[in-house]
């Protein structure tokens, strides 16, 4: 169970990613994409994914009972190599559905104080 | 590619899913979830058989989108996952995407996708926003 505390809370990594041309061209040679200068459209959950995960690690919510309800993205700008970003993540939300937690995580993707994307990821946490 | 206008259709796409791709996209995406490579895990945990990652499902949409204007035009994304896709062993899933443009406006085009999978749809509200 999330701690009801926790929710409008964001967690702010104290490492870095940075983005290399490599990461992005093995995440666009599996949809089949040639463009390694400029990260894929939903390049940005292979960082926020793991990142949030690790950020909301004490919050009480089960992650092995997780599963993805769905998911969103604002683009400011591509992600592109070099690029060194900082992820934040706040729990937007917390509801019960049918017994199962309806748990909404924000993550945003900062390159200093720019904001590069920010991702919404919605996860049932099966009861 | 059809012009952008409000109304147009856009050609369908068909992707091809398979085991091999489900291990690429764990390692490039970093979720190695085993019920997207392990058979026996994913049965036990009540799963038909190794389900695509959603995410992959939605990345390949994602290059649907990015085929139009290219990735550097794609400024919103969003899908439900509202189907799982089943890949057993030796097997090619298709995934097939069509678009069509519901709004064109100010430099910027809204397109509502279609994923299915077997005729049976695997993203639900799945939309994107396009910079012309």
């Amino acid at each position: 169970m999330l701690n009801p505390d926790l929710v409008g809370r964001t967690f702010t990594s104290a490492d870095s990613v940075t983005v290399t041309k490599e990461a992005i061209q093995k995440f666009a040679e599996v949809i089949g994409e040639t463009n390694f200068d400029i990260a894929p459209p939903t390049f940005a959950i292979s960082i926020t994914l793991d990142k949030s995960q690790s950020l909301l690690q004490e919050s009480g919510l089960d992650w092995t009972r997780v599963v993805h309800g769905d998911q969103r993205f604002e683009i400011k700008r591509p992600i592109i190599a070099g690029d060194i970003l900082h992820c934040s993540s706040t729990i937007e939300s917390a509801r019960n559905m049918a017994g199962n937690e309806i748990v909404t995580v924000r993550s945003d993707l900062n390159a200093g104080s720019e904001l590069v994307v920010s991702t919404w990821s919605t996860l049932v946490v099966r009861a | 590619m059809n012009k952008i206008e409000t109304g147009a259709e856009l050609a369908s796409k068909t992707f091809t899913i398979n085991r091999k791709l489900l291990v690429a996209y764990a390692n490039a995406s970093g979720d190695q979830n085993p019920i997207h490579q392990d058979e026996a895990f994913a049965k036990s945990v009540g799963l038909p058989d190794v389900i695509a990652h959603g995410m992959l499902t939605m990345a390949l949409a994602g290059k649907y989108l990015s085929d139009i204007a290219g990735s550097q035009s794609v400024i919103e994304f969003s899908a439900k996952f509202i189907k799982p896709v089943v890949v057993p062993v030796d097997t090619e899933v298709s995934l097939i995407v069509s678009g069509k443009v519901t709004d064109v406006a100010n430099g910027f085009a809204k397109i509502e996708l279609l994923a299915t999978c077997d005729e049976t749809k695997v993203l639900g509200m799945a939309k994107g926003v396009i910079k012309l």
